[in-house]
């Protein structure tokens, strides 16, 4: 080909652009805004144990798109998150009972707590790879447990009540909690949302493929990760604040069991790895399963066991992913797809450029 | 002379770490996997000793022994019927899935046995010991695991150096595709190094139920400190992890002694980042990959 009529192709090229969202996601829009008015407005009408339930079911949202983040966009597969719902627990107490700030406003601050762990033990566990470094987190966990059990001024292996959120009238507090808690999930998902949309998204998406590759195209590999860690351990912090709110009681043994890892992998692994309706999916799944089979305890736990082992074996996309398969459908617009804008006229004359064939609609 | 007795108490018990953290290493060493399940199988192997001395009565040594075998089964039918179908994917597969099999074998252990602690009884060998001074003595049966553990290792490293399967394995270990083109099935490799791997975790596992009390949710420590002597002796080397099993078991009774009952698991983990901090690679790492 010569020269110039490559620079005579070059002005046609206008006839495309980059897509990300579809008339389906402003329907998606409309729908979320709707659910979220509904649950929004559920204290003016719901019984408390209603909503301390849904308080449950909200953290498990959130935990599980924190646990998403990391495992399923950044390739940090965590099994040590219970250190920073534990720690976020703990920041409760410590700022709502010892520094005497109003609880609901302790919540977010106790998520600092948890960045103050995660922050420095990042450089160590980052210089592990795989599955050694989903040791590693779990090690930190175990330390960060161990000592708040040894201690007694967090009261030792028998743990804290939160006198500040237990005196408030039983009322504002349940209310306040379910809220909080919705605020916190909706927070997680927006979070994740505009993270991935974000340059630091593109960044990660090429991590997980390749992180060689990745790092050799100039992205940076270790402020990407630690971005994701550190947001990831905030949240987690957030969450743990909330459950403590909603139980009152906080006991080193629950507050850092590997059960919160547990969960959040069941809920991922269930409803898809690496987008964000998976977890949301697997958390109603995993929530409905909760209400109906939760007094059998242990076997509960067997057969979710089970069902991630099977799940990630043969159908490692999860639930989401088989209806993406299936219909193509994304509710939420991060992938980036490219659009051709061709009026007919444009189209119909092939003949100045007989090389590449028509590109595909979307990729 | 207190604290030389502690020592040495430490040194024993790090050959009950190297010897759970040999199998994670083998594995890890051959295909490039981590077993989150390690810790698990271990002590599955402890509570299919104990079925086999309470239901059938054998004595202990051979219920040891049939475990051991056992387990040298099991390992190869996991890897030849679900691992396997995990490598080669993307990284997180294999972690999920052990990580699963670690939940189902801790809960499936629980509905069984309950989760009550539980203990293998082997005789008047617990209690006798050798007595070197006032202050130090060392226990006959903790010196017999070390040895135990000195011993797998020295026949581990024989294998993989002389034996021919152990080419095989150091190979595979390699380069997973040439050693394809040189006739060796790469399934099979992986699926004995299972096999070998959970043999020596079920000694492992009796050995430690004998030591001590065990129950269903022990697995998960058990594979700490497996990785964390895996870690701190580097990667490639057997002996390197006896050393860092014997580093962690010194930290934890020194730290115990120290600063009293309760810290002494918290002076092994920090032991174990700070190694990490200053020493990533390990002690005596041979293998570049991390």
């Amino acid at each position: 080909m010569s020269t110039p009529d490559v620079a005579k192709a070059a002005p046609a090229l206008p006839g495309f652009r980059i897509s990300r969202s579809t008339r389906m996601h402003k329907i998606v829009l409309v729908l979320s805004v709707a659910i979220i008015a509904v649950l929004a407005a559920v204290p003016l009408f719901a019984e408390n144990a209603f909503m301390r339930n849904m308080v449950t079911f909200f953290t498990l949202v959130a935990l599980a798109q924190m646990w998403n983040l990391l495992a399923g966009y950044a390739g940090l597969v965590s099994i040590g998150q219970q250190a920073y719902i534990g720690l976020g627990a703990y920041g409760l107490w410590l700022i709502g009972d010892v520094l005497g700030l109003n609880p609901f406003l302790a919540v977010f601050l106790a998520g600092l707590l948890a960045v103050a762990v995660a922050l420095p033990v990042a450089p160590l566990i980052f210089r592990l790879r795989g599955g050694y470094f989903s040791i590693g987190t779990w090690v930190i966990a175990e330390v960060v447990r161990l000592i708040v059990s040894n201690i007694q001024a967090t009261g030792g292996g028998s743990g804290k009540t939160v006198l500040s959120a237990a005196r408030l009238p039983i009322e504002t507090r349940i209310t306040g909690t379910y809220l909080l808690a919705l605020a916190v999930a909706l927070g997680a998902i927006l979070l994740v949302y505009f993270l991935l949309r974000s340059r630091t998204g593109l960044a990660l998406t090429a991590i997980r493929d390749n992180d060689i590759a990745a790092q050799s195209s100039g992205v940076n590999v270790f402020r990407s990760k630690l971005i994701v860690w550190v947001v990831a351990a905030y949240v987690c912090g957030v969450i743990g604040a909330v459950v403590a709110m909603n139980l009152l009681r906080i006991q080193p043994a629950a507050a850092f069991t590997i059960n919160w890892t547990a969960y959040a992998l069941f809920i991922v692994v269930i409803g898809g790895f690496g987008t964000i309706e998976g977890p949301i999916i697997g958390a109603v799944i995993y929530f409905a399963l909760l209400q109906s089979l939760s007094q059998y305890g242990t076997l509960y736990m067997l057969l979710l066991g089970i069902v991630a082992v099977i799940m990630a074996t043969v159908a490692p996309k999860g639930i989401w992913g088989f209806i993406v398969k299936k219909w193509d459908i994304h509710l939420f617009p991060v992938s980036r797809r490219l659009v051709l804008d061709t009026p007919a006229d444009q189209d119909v004359k092939p003949a100045e450029k007989p090389g590449p064939a028509p590109m595909a609609e979307s990729v | 002379m207190v604290w030389a007795n502690v020592t040495v108490q430490g040194i024993l018990l790090g050959g009950l770490y190297a010897l759970f953290a040999t199998g994670l290493a083998l594995v890890f060493g051959v295909m490039r996997m981590v077993n989150l399940a390690h810790g698990d199988l271990g002590i599955l192997a402890a509570f299919i000793a104990l079925f086999i001395v309470q239901s059938l009565g054998l004595p202990l040594l051979w219920a040891t022994v049939l475990t051991i075998a056992i387990m040298f089964i099991l390992g190869y039918v996991l890897q030849r019927g679900l691992l396997n179908f995990t490598l080669g994917t993307d990284d997180t597969r294999p972690i999920v899935v052990t990580f699963g099999l670690s939940i189902i074998i801790q809960n499936a252990l629980i509905l069984k046995f309950s989760a009550d602690s539980q203990g293998l009884d082997a005789g008047k060998i617990e209690n006798i010991s050798i007595k070197i001074s006032n202050q130090m003595s060392i226990g006959w049966f903790p010196l017999i695991v070390f040895l135990t553990a000195v011993a797998v290792i020295a026949v581990l490293e024989l294998f993989l150096a002389r034996a021919k399967l152990g080419r095989a394995f150091r190979a595979t270990s390699d380069d997973r595709e040439a050693a394809e083109l040189m006739g060796i099935n790469n399934k099979h490799i992986y699926s004995l190094a299972m096999a070998i791997a959970l043999a020596i975790v079920a000694l492992a596992g009796v050995l430690l139920a004998i030591r001590t009390t065990f129950d269903p949710t022990q697995g998960g420590f058990r594979l700490i400190y497996a990785f964390e002597a895996v870690i701190m002796g580097g990667m490639g080397s057997m002996w390197g992890t006896l050393a860092g099993g014997i580093i962690l078991g010194v930290a934890q009774t020194l730290g115990t002694q120290a600063f009293g009952a309760g810290w002494g698991l918290v002076a092994g983990h920090l032991v174990f980042l700070t190694v990490l901090a200053v020493k990533p690679s390990g002690f005596f790492a041979k293998t570049v990959t991390a």
